[in-house]
């Protein structure tokens, strides 16, 4: 019986998602069955995180436009076990659905009091917090009327670069979910709902910002190799 | 609902092992929040004993065209213990250009050949990609055991090349599809 459960991870190759279709290698990864290189060996990405790094609402003169979130979480591994002292970085797209990159297009406002990118280290509980507000959804190419639903990018590093994670956090209820492919690739359903955050009334300030709960689960240097599937 | 109420709040009654959480593309914004810190790509300090080597890592896609907005990360022993990272994006070239030491052996005695562990991320790409660099002529490539389990015909997608043009410096390309697909790890 595998750790990585069928369906759990998104494909290599997902059709619907039309960048991957001159960027996916098409042919079969090397399987390493042996744990025998330095592939688990530690990594710490970067830990300079200054005042405001995990505050997005207070890194400009002014505050940001939008609904003001508190966005918090657990980052455990497989045996449920806190992943502590690591490196998690988020970035998003302001409250109109547009990013502060100059790639971006999408006619949406730009906000001068928010830049949409935070970092911050986890705690001994494994625990991280972060001050944002909510991003919008925005329009993209993928095809016809594509919109992606609204989401935070998440970073983490973990113990080492087996743990290496990049994923979206997407908030309950989206009426988006069933047209996004970057949603869809997931073909297992609790796996995709592992990646909606839960509105949470405890971790919300009252007068101040709502809670979302947003939980991590890492690979551990133990996990059976993903399961190749189409 | 209530966080105490939802499911996907991961509690002590979870089934263990957890479910890892899913990937999902880092997409084409990534840089404002990953890759400000361009001190990352300089990853050899003043102090840092060893040969000074720059490498450009190239990303190419299936058409032959160069990525502009991947991100590349690596890792390296810089001696048995000791490890050195950096992470860049590339530029409208598909490029980006490392400053390192020449890595050193990951375990002491360890029948290894000298090699950089690297982590690609891109749009178009769901989940990141493993893969793992040696240099060209190094004669214990033969004896390596991770280069013994990929096929002979691929390995030499897996060699850094020296640039003859600059002095240390050594370019690796990653071909995402065709003839030159580099090889990539399931770990």
């Amino acid at each position: 019986m595998t750790r990585i459960l069928e369906g759990s991870q998104p494909p290599l190759i997902y059709p619907p998602y039309k960048s991957g279709a001159l960027r996916s290698p098409t042919r079969p990864l090397i399987k390493l069955t042996r744990v025998f290189s330095d592939f688990a060996a530690p990594v710490y990405g970067y830990h300079a995180i200054g005042e405001t790094d995990a505050d997005l609402t207070r890194q400009h003169a002014g505050e940001p436009l939008g609904e003001r979130l508190i966005v918090s979480g657990r980052v455990l591994d497989e045996d449920g076990r806190p992943v502590r002292n690591t490196l998690v970085e988020l970035w998003q797209a302001n409250a109109a659905g547009r990013y502060a990159h100059v790639v971006d297009n999408h006619p949406a406002p730009l906000d001068p009091n928010f830049t949409g990118a935070g970092r911050t280290i986890t705690d001994d509980e494994g625990r991280y917090r972060f001050l944002t507000i909510k991003p919008g959804a925005y329009p993209w190419r993928n095809h016809t009327n594509a919109w992606r639903p609204a989401h935070i990018h998440f970073s983490i590093f973990g113990e080492s670069f087996l743990s290496r994670l990049v994923t979206q956090m997407y908030f309950p209820a989206d009426p988006l979910f069933p047209f996004d492919p970057m949603f869809q690739s997931v073909r297992d359903e609790a796996a995709r709902q592992r990646m909606v955050s839960t509105f949470d009334l405890s971790l919300t300030e009252p007068e101040w910002a709502l809670g979302y709960r947003f939980d991590i689960v890492l690979r551990g240097p133990n996990s059976t190799p993903f399961e190749e599937r189409t | 609902m209530s966080g105490e109420s939802s499911l996907k709040h991961v509690s002590t009654s979870d089934e263990l092992p957890l479910v890892a959480t899913a990937s999902q593309t880092v997409g084409p914004f990534f840089s404002f929040g990953l890759t400000t810190n361009t001190a990352l790509g300089r990853m050899a300090g003043p102090d840092t004993p060893g040969e000074r080597i720059r490498l450009v890592i190239r990303v190419i896609d299936g058409a032959g065209t160069p990525v502009p907005d991947a991100m590349v990360e690596m890792w390296h022993a810089e001696r048995a213990g000791t490890f050195l990272f950096g992470r860049l994006d590339t530029d409208p070239a598909g490029a980006c250009a490392f400053e390192t030491v020449f890595p050193g052996q990951v375990t002491e005695g360890a029948q290894e050949a000298a090699h950089i562990n690297l982590c690609i991320f891109m749009r178009g790409l769901l989940r990141h990609l493993y893969t793992r660099l040696y240099f060209d002529g190094d004669p214990a490539l033969e004896t390596d055991a991770i280069l013994a389990a990929v096929p002979p015909d691929r390995r030499g997608t897996l060699l850094a090349r020296r640039d003859d043009t600059a002095p240390s410096a050594w370019t690796f390309d990653v071909h995402l599809q065709g003839d030159r697909e580099t090889v990539y790890f399931d770990l």
